[in-house]
């Protein structure tokens, strides 16, 4: 086909191009997609899309399996404060096409999925942003807790220069971590997509200052495997890996959101005093401590000195007081009380008794738990109140609302004693 | 695509859960009766239904030791509204039938607890996690299907050891973007119910007068996502965001956290009774952290 176009055509520049890759840009959209993989043959001879549901669940279940097994046994410690600092390599091989648009684009953009679902799962927890640019290391933002800043800055430089730097980086990174209190957990991931490291001295001292430090560090390449990055993680305890392509980028990502297991070397358990402030009904008006100002409408007074402060969390600017919503807490105690994975049901005829029992449809949903033609389509089952739930419901229940159904509809003292053991 | 279904799925069709409060301890202290009440609630779900051929009710009972669903107005066939033997509307001789069955059950499951004191708590976090399970099947069935909202219809007062299980419901349902109303008929304030309204974005009220609740029902209640934009809905009047300590299930509004877990206590502890850690250096750190300022206060 390119051949033919050339001969139309053929002093067109594009053209020698598209020769050398060997596919026309028409073709490359389904080269892409593999569309054709995604078919399968029915009974009938027909072509039909792979259900990929069971998959889907299957990969699922695996995850849920390794991580209810790192849970198991021991008590859940996780670092539930967490200072980060994402550092994003903008050097030249940040240019690079073989993520489409390139490779700098699609970390900006899945940088900033990462910060929402961050901060939707640790809203106390705070993150700064660092790019390397022609063999420094500058910083974007410095830590806070507002998603919106953080994207903004990220967004407003998108460009590739010069060489990286990994010692740079960390030297700053270093700097800046080293100031925060005590008890966060401090981390950093290093997005890095060069193949070498342009450093000024010894990266190995700068490493061990880092571990010294008890910084948490974290790479995920997006070239090739590189020594240094598996030395720097596996010194200080981070996850080292290599994207594959964008949506292994994504998930590999995604996977820093959820809070780290506590390791106690790395931060001093502490009680921290706070207040609960209660919000102000609409249209009342107050002189606010953080603006100086009259403010009209919402707002949260202290409880410990009565000043107002107009959002949460903060510090109360009068008494020094830390000030959090209850559900700024809440937001992150899915990760302290898990439900235990479901176990699946084999389908067997044996349990066609019990299963009648309880109602042909999932607890949760109520859909029909009997597959096609009347035959048992796959489900599973709760240990603790031994309901019956469909595969989607499975997912939704462990992956976004973290509660059983089942359980929460049977009165008994469970979280009391799930607290007091 | 442009088929006569995705014309009638215009933006103001809504699926209503209705989370409806049956625990007995609670409607034996009210002033209304629960049959008053619940001709109230049925004349509200006809006028739901009424507003727009494609909506669609769900009807959850919330009782003291169980949860169920007792109405699907999906699963009647359209337009039965002819009565039936007994003079009642087809479309809620079901609901009730199943309502009596569930009271019943419910009864017999609550037998073998001892009671309290005080008006026990019905199970919300069970009821808001099954609405949410329902809707999430709603969002699953393709990109056609009606706004999705809860009502809770709440009595009970609010049980502290469902603390943890209402608040993930409420942040489940502010990612699915499902407001939560709520409308509290009880004499204390729901925390929990105030919380969820202004998370979710959805409406909190608390009428003055049960004998009037259609009339809440319908001119606050019934309005539909789209609509809410132009009407004039009661504002929230300050939301209780106070937690409660996980060693007595106190509310307290100055508290403990342990900065590795964040579980919350009312007083100072050596160890953390959640995840175990020892707060050993604390009076150390106190005095070394940058924010030592804030202990000249007296710790009280």
């Amino acid at each position: 086909m390119s051949n033919q176009r050339k001969r139309l055509n053929g002093e067109r520049e594009e053209d020698d191009e598209e020769d050398a890759e060997g596919i026309g840009e028409w073709e490359r959209a389904y080269v892409d997609d593999r569309s054709w993989e995604a078919l399968q043959e029915d009974e009938s001879g027909l072509l039909r899309p792979i259900d990929n549901s069971a998959i889907y669940h299957a990969q699922y279940r695996r995850r849920l399996r390794i991580l209810s097994a790192a849970a198991a046994g021991t008590r859940i410690q996780k670092g539930l404060i967490r200072y980060l600092y994402i550092v994003i390599d903008f050097s030249r091989a940040a240019a690079e096409t073989d993520f489409r648009p390139s490779r700098m684009a699609i970390m900006a953009k899945h940088v900033e999925a990462f910060i929402r679902e961050f901060f939707d799962q640790n809203p106390l927890s705070q993150i700064g942003l660092v790019s390397i640019k022609n063999g420094v290391a500058h910083t974007l933002t410095d830590l806070g807790g507002s998603p919106e800043s953080h994207i903004q800055a990220l967004m407003g430089k998108l460009e590739a220069l010069g060489d990286s730097s990994l010692q740079n980086a960390l030297e700053l990174v270093h700097e800046h971590l080293n100031q925060v209190p005590s008890y966060g957990h401090r981390e950093v991931l290093i997005l890095y997509s060069a193949l070498c490291t342009c450093d000024p001295g010894d990266i190995m001292e700068t490493i061990q200052k880092c571990k010294k430090s008890k910084l948490r560090c974290s790479v995920i390449g997006l070239s090739a495997e590189m020594f240094i990055c598996k030395h720097l993680c596996q010194e200080t305890g981070g996850l080292y890996s290599v994207a594959v392509d964008e949506v292994h980028l994504k998930d590999l990502l995604l996977e820093h959101a959820p809070p780290p297991p506590a390791i106690a070397e790395f931060a001093v358990a502490n009680l921290i005093k706070m207040g609960f402030p209660q919000r102000a009904a609409e249209g009342s008006m107050a002189i606010c401590s953080c603006h100086k100002d009259v403010k009209i409408g919402a707002g949260y007074t202290c409880p410990r000195c009565k000043a107002r402060v107009c959002e949460l969390p903060t510090e109360c600017t009068i008494c020094g007081l830390t000030l959090v919503s209850s559900p700024h807490l809440a937001r992150s105690y899915h990760h302290l009380f898990p439900i235990a994975p479901f176990d699946e049901v084999p389908t067997l005829s044996s349990l066609n008794d019990s299963r009648r029992k309880l109602g042909k449809c999932c607890f949760g949903c109520q859909q029909s738990l009997l597959g096609a033609g009347n035959k048992q389509g796959a489900c599973v089952t709760c240990r603790n109140c031994k309901h019956y739930f469909c595969l989607d419901c499975d997912i939704y229940i462990h992956e976004s609302l973290h509660n059983c159904p089942g359980c929460e509809s049977i009165r008994r003292p469970k979280s009391v004693s799930l607290m007091e053991e | 695509m442009a088929s006569v279904a995705s014309k009638l799925y215009s933006d103001d069709v809504s699926l209503l859960v209705l989370l409806l409060d049956t625990n007995p301890f609670f409607w034996s202290t009210t002033s209304i009766k629960f049959s008053q009440f619940l001709s109230h609630v049925l004349a509200f779900l006809n006028a739901v239904l009424g507003l727009n051929q494609l909506n669609q009710v769900v009807v959850i009972a919330t009782g003291y030791s169980s949860c169920d669903y007792i109405y699907d107005s999906s699963l009647t066939p359209n337009g039965n509204f002819e009565s039936s033997g007994s003079g009642m509307p087809a479309l809620f001789g079901s609901l009730l039938e199943k309502l009596e069955d569930f009271a019943a059950k419910d009864e017999e499951l609550s037998k073998e607890e001892e009671h309290e004191d005080r008006i026990a708590s019905s199970l919300l976090s069970g009821s808001l996690s099954m609405a949410l399970c329902y809707i999430q099947r709603v969002f699953r069935s393709g990109h056609l299907h009606p706004q999705p909202r809860i009502l809770c219809l709440q009595g009970s007062p609010d049980g502290p050891e469902q603390y943890v299980a209402v608040m993930n419901s409420i942040f489940s349902a502010q990612r699915l973007m499902v407001p939560i109303d709520s409308c509290y008929i009880g004499t204390q304030n729901s925390a929990f119910l105030q919380q969820a309204s202004y998370i979710t974005g959805g409406v909190h009220h608390t009428p003055k007068q049960l004998d009037g609740l259609f009339q809440y029902l319908t001119t606050i209640f019934a309005t539909d996502l789209h609509s809410r934009g132009f009407v004039q809905l009661p504002k929230p009047v300050g939301v209780d965001f106070r937690a409660s300590c996980f060693c007595h299930k106190k509310t307290i509004d100055m508290g403990y956290i342990c900065s590795v877990c964040l579980s919350i206590f009312c007083e100072h502890h050596k160890k953390c009774s959640t995840c175990g850690s020892v707060f050993g250096q604390s009076k150390l750190d106190d005095v070394s952290s940058v924010s030592n300022k804030k202990r000249k206060a007296p710790d009280t």
